[in-house]
């Protein structure tokens, strides 16, 4: 300052406004993210600390106690949990696989493959709790019985969406060399798609069927209308069946601390697997995006 | 390098165990025909599902559509005693609610966005933007949790009798401290919302291409005035997309909601304590008790009204975040 650099601008009234409102802006924006962080932190941190406590080998084996009493688990929710995810799985990867393969491979740029796209893109903003709606009005109500199947067919179709958009997205980047380069060898069309294409991406593919499931996994609205919740071992997918949201959702608002405590365990749990996938997602996906560029 | 080389070594092998097939149909091997045409199948089984959905809540509403018509829209009252049924104080939450969250969390997730993609020194940027995607997987049972043992307790013993003390001149905070209630809940939402802002805004703000602020800090420009004059131009239409699909996700959020908002109808005030209904939480509390009939046709119509309102939202918001460019799909897996 006390030397001023011969080709430097004057320091007018101007540019110390224009300084100050630089600093002011990145002010603001640096403590939005700081607080928006720290919020997090709070919530994250506390859910975990207080959950954290109350794992152990029971917590995942175990009924819940009759009311008053210490000690047991919520075992048939982790049951639950594990037959509703490979019920909406046998619904929903299907569709969402083989609807990605159409969109990235006969759709491409068509009017009708934008339409596909643009109606599976409002599929992903519809409240899920509508489906379980649906899954009530369609397969409850008729059968007069909360069942794992209305469980499974509206986590299923949640799936649906995130299976197709990240399929489509990972064979747009599979390099059309690699297609060329199976064609001209005289390998048909089906067979480059089967053989060559799905096998370059089959680690893709499976982290985009982690997302999915991860996403499903904690999702409790749908379930309400669906699976219900069950404080019993399953004994029929016909049969009302718990999950570990569902039970969270209950026993967040139990008068009895022991069931509080076992909510804290299981959104321990959840977070847990969400940061555990999402650190896998991040290894996959890196190493698969070097492998292909 | 290696997973190419062993998928041309792929690519070889099936060329050689390929027999030559003489099957076609109309003028394609077969396997093309049954595997363009399967996935096609189910494709608009897909879109059949999606239909489906709509129809089903749309038919099974049609008893409370015929007898209340629009009233239903307005009618404060969801008394099965009286077969009397609306879902006013619904509606009236669940904007108030949404609005409340977006009010807040968008300011701040824009803000937030600006210093990830802007500001953040390099080093912690990968770090931060992953962190900030990571929590908007977060379950919202999670955040239910939270709401309802920490966060209402809290409001209710401190929170709002500091809000009554020092704003109480304004008629959003006169009422009783419940601690659950609308402002709770909107308070629990805009938490959840915000890390779909930031995510959303960032993905945006990145497309704008260098060049622009190269060209911009050549001529001598701020930091700020970059970002006010080359990135909030050129990305506005895309955050206001992502804006709108928060706003989408605040509508149907349920199981958070449901836990923080009293579920007990309140005549329609300003009042931010009084506790409210949502048209998901009105789903989630009533469906149990629903008896065939009127009382289960005004707890699907709830629903119906939900889609349409969510519906609006996300083809706004999608139309918006499509102007950014076709190449970009912006709103990737946390939207």
């Amino acid at each position: 300052m006390s030397t001023p650099l011969p080709f430097a601008a004057p320091q007018t009234a101007a540019t110390t406004r224009r300084a100050v409102v630089n600093g002011v802006a990145i002010a603001f924006t640096t403590s939005a993210s700081l607080f928006a962080i720290a919020v997090f932190l709070v919530i994250i941190l506390y859910v975990l600390g207080q959950g954290g406590q109350y794992i152990n080998l029971d917590f995942f084996t175990q009924l819940s106690p009759p009311p008053g009493q210490s000690g047991g688990g919520v075992g048939p929710a982790i049951q639950g949990s594990f037959v509703l995810l490979g019920l909406a799985s046998l619904f929903g990867i299907p569709l969402g696989l083989f609807a990605g393969i159409y969109l990235a491979e006969f759709g491409r740029t068509s009017n009708f493959a934008t339409i596909v796209r643009f109606f599976i893109d409002v599929l992903t903003g519809i409240p899920t709790i509508i489906f379980g709606l649906f899954a009530w009005v369609l397969i409850v109500v008729p059968s007069h019985s909360f069942s794992a199947y209305a469980g499974g067919v509206a986590l299923g179709i949640i799936m649906i969406p995130i299976v197709t958009r990240t399929t489509e997205e990972i064979l747009r980047l599979v390099p059309t060399e690699l297609r060329e380069a199976a064609l001209a060898l005289g390998v048909p069309e089906w067979r480059t798609l089967l053989q060559v294409i799905l096998p370059s991406v089959s680690r893709g593919l499976i982290t985009g069927l982690l997302l999915a499931l991860t996403r499903i996994a904690g999702e409790t609205a749908p379930l309400l209308l669906t699976a219900f919740g069950n404080s019993f071992w399953n004994d029929g997918l016909n049969h009302a069946i718990d999950a570990l949201p569902l039970r969270i959702y209950n026993f967040a608002q139990s008068p009895f601390p022991v069931q509080v405590h076992q909510a804290y365990a299981g959104a321990f749990v959840l977070i847990i697997l969400l940061v555990l996938t999402s650190f896998g997602v991040r290894l996959a996906t890196g190493g698969f995006r070097q492998s292909v560029r | 390098m290696n997973e190419v080389r062993s998928v041309t070594g792929a690519a070889t092998s099936a060329a050689t165990t390929h027999r030559r097939t003489r099957i076609t149909v109309r003028g394609m091997a077969l396997g093309d025909f049954v595997l363009q045409n399967g996935t096609l199948l189910i494709v608009i089984a897909v879109l059949a599902l999606i239909a489906g959905v709509f129809w089903v809540v749309l038919a099974s509403s049609m008893p409370t559509i015929h007898q209340f018509g629009w009233q239903f829209l307005t009618n404060q009252a969801f008394d099965p005693d009286h077969n009397s049924f609306g879902v006013g104080p619904a509606i009236f939450g669940t904007i108030v609610t949404s609005v409340f969250a977006l009010v807040f969390a968008a300011p701040l997730g824009i803000g937030a966005a600006v210093f990830l993609v802007e500001f953040c020194p390099r080093r912690a940027r990968t770090s931060l933007a992953f962190f900030t995607d990571l929590l908007a997987t977060v379950p919202s049972v999670v955040f239910g949790l939270w709401g309802f043992l920490v966060l209402a307790p809290w409001m209710q013993h401190s929170g709002e009798p500091w809000l009554k003390l020092h704003l109480g001149f304004l008629p959003f905070f006169v009422g009783t401290p419940r601690g659950v209630g609308l402002l709770t809940a909107g308070m629990i939402l805009t938490v959840m919302i915000l890390p779909l802002v930031i995510a959303i805004a960032r993905e945006v703000m990145q497309i704008v291409p260098n060049e622009q602020r190269e060209a911009l800090l050549a001529l001598g420009a701020t930091r700020w005035e970059v970002v006010r004059y080359a990135i909030l131009p050129f990305a506005r239409v895309g955050i206001t997309g992502g804006v709108i699909l928060a706003l989408g996700r605040a509508l149907g959020e349920t199981i958070a909601v449901t836990l923080v908002i009293g579920n007990q109808a309140n005549k329609i005030s300003p009042d931010l304590f009084a506790t409210g209904y949502t048209l998901p939480s009105v789903i989630a509390n009533q469906f149990g008790e629903a008896t065939p009939g009127l009382f289960r046709s005004a707890v699907i119509e709830a629903g119906l009204i939900l889609i349409v309102m969510t519906l609006i939202v996300n083809v706004l918001a999608r139309l918006l975040i499509a102007r950014m460019g076709r190449h970009h799909r912006v709103g990737g897996l946390v939207a």
